[in-house]
C-alpha cells in the first residue's frame, strides 16, 4: 500500500461482505450446476432482464432510505403503473409514448403527494407510504379487477428487441452461433442507476441528501432546507418508481391487481442486504444492485435445482437479511464504543 | 365553551367520533344496521358480524399498542406469525397428513405448541430489536419475509384441512351460546392485558421506556426486557388470533391467513390516538380503532365495493385522520386562522 492509506470503514467493509457474497455464491452456482451451462454469460444477463425494474426501484428506495424513510408503496405504485399502462393502450387505444408520459407523470405527482405529508405535515413515512400502497393497489382495482394484456405493437417491439453482444457466443446444436443478449429495459436501468449513483455522489442535492439522513438537526442548523430536500427525494423516487413500473411492465406485457404483490419488501431487502441503514444517512445504490442480483441467484439456483419449492426464495432471502441486520448492529456496536 | 373543550381534549375524543362517525352512515345507509335477530338460538345482525369480524384485529391491536409504546417501531410480522402459528397447529392436530377427520393429537397439544410457536416468534423480534438494537421495523422484515415460507414449509405448500366439529368452535359459536366464542377471547384478552397494565405498575414502565429509554434504565428499569417483554406478548396475540383465523376456516391456509393485517393492526393503533413514536399509549384507543377499521370494511362491503377496491377508501380515511393528528397541519391551520383574522380586522379599519 502507498503514501495513501486505504480508509475502510464499516460500510465499506459491508458493501465489500455484498459483493464477496454474491461472487462465492455464483461461482458455487456455476461449478454445482456445471452440467445445466450456469456458467453462460447469457445466464448472468438474465438476472439483469427479470429483474430491471426491481433494480430501479431498489435505486430509489435507497434514496429514501438515506433519508431516514422509507417507502412501502412501490409494489403498489409499479402495478399501478402497469395496469394504466395496459388500460391506456388497449382499452383507450393511445399510443405507447403517450401513455409512458402519462405514467411517469402520475409517478411524479404520487412523488409529490407523499413528500408533502412527510416533509411539511411530518407524518411518518411508514403511515403515509402505507396509505399510498393502500390507494394505489385500490385504484388498479378500480381501473380494472381483470387482467389486461398488452396487444400494442410498439409497446411489443420495445420489449422484445434483443440486443447482442458483439462477444461471448456459444454454438448450438445446429451449429449456429449464438450470441448473448438483453433487452432495452437493461440497459435503461443500467443507465439509470449510473445516473442516480453519479447524483448521490457527485451533486450538491446528492450530499445533502447524506446530510438529511444523518442528522436532520445538524443539517438545518448548516443551512439546508430540509424540508424542500426530503421532498426532492419523494418526488425524484416516485418517478424512478413509475420507470421501474414501465420497466417491470415491459417484463410482463399485462396489467393485473395482484401483480409485483411484495416488491416493495424485495426493494427494502436488496437496499439492506447492500449496506442502507434504515436509521438514514447511509447507503450506495452500487450495493442495492448486489443486494438485486444476490436475490436473483438464489431464484436462478432454485429453477437451476428444479426439485425445491418456491418458499425457499423467501426463507433464504429471510436469512440473509438476518445474517446482515446483525453483521450491520455489530458494526454500529463496536463504532460507538471507538467513539466512546 | 369550556365544557366542550373538555370533552375535546378527553384522549379517546377523536376515535370515539370516528367510530360514531361510520356507524352513523350505518344507520342512514342501511336502516337495518342494528337490528339483531335469533337463528337456530345464534344472534345476527351487522353489528355481531362487525364485533366478530373484528376479534383477530382486536387482539393484534393490543399487542401492537405494547410494541409501539415501549419501542416507537411497529412489528409487521403479526401477520406472518399468525399463519405460523395457523400452520404448526394444523401440523399437530393433522399429525402431517393434508386432510382429516379426527384429531391425530389432543387438540390441547395444538393450541400450546401454536401459542409457544407464537411466543417463540415475538422473542426473536425482541432479541433483535431490545438486545441488538435494531431498527423495530427492519427486526420485524426479517420475520415478515420468512414467516409466509415457513408456514409453507410446514403444510408442504398445501392447505391442511381439519374436519373436526370442535376445532370450528373457537372461530364460530358454542351450542347453547348465541354470541360467537371470538367475543368471549377478546373480552379475556382485552380485560387481563388492562387488569395487568393497570393494576401493576407495568403499564407505566412501558410509557416511561418509551418515552425515553436511557433515562428509564438510569432510574433502574431494565429497559431492554421490557420491550422485550412487550414483542414476546405482541407474539403471543399473534398466535391467538392465527388459532381464531385458522378455526374460522378449519384449515391452515399458509398464504391467506393473517394477509396484510400488521397494516390493519398498525392503522388500528393509530385510529386509536395512540403516537407511533411511542410513549403514552391507550389500550382501550385501539380497541376502538379496530372495531373502527371493522365497521368502514363491513359499510363499504354493504356499498357493494369490491375486497380489492376497498384500500382506497382506507387510504383516504387514514390520510385525513393522521392529518388531523399532526401537529404541522394544526399550525398551518392556525396560521391560515389568524390571517383571515388579519384580514377581517384590516377590512373593519379601512
Amino acid at each position: 500500500m502507498g503514501k495513501k492509506k486505504l480508509k475502510l470503514d464499516s460500510n465499506t467493509y459491508l458493501l465489500l461482505i455484498t459483493i464477496i457474497l454474491f461472487i462465492v455464491m455464483y461461482a458455487a452456482g456455476v461449478v454445482v450446476f456445471h452440467d445445466k451451462g450456469f456458467g453462460r454469460i447469457q445466464v448472468f444477463l438474465n438476472l439483469f432482464i427479470s429483474n430491471a425494474g426491481l433494480i430501479v426501484v431498489a435505486a430509489g428506495m435507497t434514496i429514501i432510505m438515506i433519508t431516514g424513510g422509507i417507502d412501502i408503496s412501490v409494489g403498489s405504485v409499479v402495478a399501478l403503473v402497469c395496469m394504466l399502462l395496459a388500460w391506456m393502450m388497449e382499452n383507450k387505444g393511445m399510443g405507447a409514448i403517450p401513455a409512458l408520459l402519462i405514467v411517469l407523470v402520475i409517478g411524479l405527482i404520487f412523488g409529490v403527494a407523499q413528500g408533502f405529508l412527510v416533509a411539511y405535515l411530518k407524518i411518518q413515512p411508514f403511515i403515509v407510504t402505507l396509505a399510498g400502497m393502500f390507494f394505489a393497489r385500490g385504484m388498479t382495482a378500480i381501473i380494472s379487477q381483470d387482467m389486461i394484456s398488452i396487444k400494442n405493437e410498439m409497446f411489443l417491439s420495445w420489449a422484445n428487441a434483443k440486443i447482442y453482444l458483439p462477444f461471448g457466443g456459444t454454438v448450438n446444436k445446429k451449429g449456429m452461433m449464438l450470441y448473448p443478449y438483453v433487452y432495452p429495459s437493461v440497459i435503461i436501468a443500467i443507465l439509470i442507476l449510473a445516473a442516480v449513483f453519479i447524483m448521490l455522489k457527485y451533486t450538491k442535492f446528492g450530499r445533502s441528501i447524506y446530510a438529511v439522513g444523518g442528522n436532520e438537526q445538524s443539517a438545518l442548523l448548516m443551512g439546508l432546507n430540509v424540508r424542500r430536500i426530503k421532498l426532492k427525494a419523494y418526488i425524484l423516487n416516485g418517478f424512478l418508481c413509475a420507470v421501474g413500473g414501465f420497466l417491470f411492465c415491459l417484463n410482463t406485457s399485462a396489467g393485473f391487481v395482484e401483480q409485483a404483490k411484495g416488491f416493495e419488501m424485495e426493494a427494502i431487502a436488496s437496499a439492506v442486504i447492500g449496506g442502507t441503514l434504515l436509521t438514514g444517512g447511509v447507503g450506495n445504490v452500487i450495493g442495492s444492485l448486489f443486494g438485486v442480483l444476490i436475490k436473483g441467484t438464489i431464484e436462478t439456483f432454485i429453477t437451476f435445482q428444479g426439485t425445491l419449492s418456491s418458499w425457499w426464495t423467501k426463507i433464504t432471502i429471510a436469512a440473509l437479511l438476518a445474517f446482515f441486520i446483525i453483521l450491520q448492529s455489530l458494526f454500529a456496536k463496536a463504532n460507538s464504543k471507538k467513539n466512546a | 365553551m369550556t365544557k366542550i373543550k373538555k370533552i375535546t381534549s378527553y384522549g379517546l375524543f377523536l376515535p370515539i367520533l370516528c367510530l360514531i362517525l361510520v356507524l352513523l352512515i350505518n344507520v342512514i345507509k342501511t336502516p337495518t344496521f342494528f337490528e339483531v335477530s335469533i337463528k337456530n338460538g345464534v344472534l345476527y345482525g351487522y353489528i355481531i358480524d362487525v364485533i366478530n369480524r373484528a376479534s383477530e384485529l382486536v387482539i393484534l391491536a393490543v399487542g401492537m399498542t405494547l410494541v409501539v409504546a415501549s419501542s416507537g417501531g411497529t412489528d409487521i410480522s403479526v401477520g406472518a406469525v399468525m399463519s405460523v402459528a395457523a400452520a404448526i397447529c394444523c401440523f399437530v392436530l393433522a399429525a402431517g397428513e393434508q386432510t382429516i377427520n379426527a384429531y391425530q393429537n389432543p387438540y390441547i397439544l395444538g393450541i400450546i405448541i401454536a401459542l409457544v410457536i407464537g411466543v417463540v416468534c415475538g422473542c426473536w423480534n425482541g432479541f433483535l430489536v431490545a438486545k441488538m438494537k435494531i431498527q423495530p421495523m427492519v427486526a420485524t422484515l426479517i420475520l415478515f419475509t420468512a414467516g409466509r415460507g415457513i408456514a409453507q414449509l410446514i403444510t408442504k405448500g398445501q392447505i391442511t384441512y381439519i374436519r373436526v366439529e370442535n376445532y370450528k368452535l373457537l372461530g364460530g359459536n358454542i351450542p347453547g351460546i348465541p354470541l360467537p366464542t371470538t367475543i368471549f377471547v377478546v373480552v379475556i384478552v382485552v380485560v387481563l392485558a388492562n387488569l395487568i397494565l393497570k393494576k401493576t405498575a407495568l403499564g407505566l414502565y412501558i410509557q416511561s421506556v418509551g418515552i425515553n429509554s436511557k433515562a428509564s434504565r438510569v432510574v433502574g428499569l431494565k429497559s431492554s426486557r421490557i420491550i422485550f417483554l412487550t414483542y414476546a406478548f405482541c407474539g403471543l396475540c399473534a398466535g391467538i388470533a392465527g388459532l381464531m383465523a385458522s378455526s374460522r376456516i378449519y384449515s391452515a391456509d399458509a398464504n391467506n391467513i393473517g394477509l396484510n393485517m400488521e397494516l390493519d393492526a398498525i392503522l388500528a393503533v393509530a385510529l386509536g390516538g395512540n403516537s407511533l413514536s411511542g410513549g403514552k399509549f391507550s389500550i382501550l384507543g385501539s380497541v376502538i380503532g379496530a372495531y373502527t377499521i371493522q365497521a368502514l370494511t363491513t359499510t363499504l362491503y354493504a356499498m357493494s365495493v369490491s375486497a380489492d377496491q376497498l384500500p382506497v377508501y382506507k387510504a383516504i380515511v387514514v390520510v385525513i385522520i393522521v392529518s388531523l393528528q399532526s401537529k404541522e397541519f394544526n399550525k398551518m391551520v392556525r396560521g391560515l386562522k389568524a390571517k383571515l383574522k388579519d384580514g377581517k380586522e384590516r377590512e373593519k379599519v379601512a
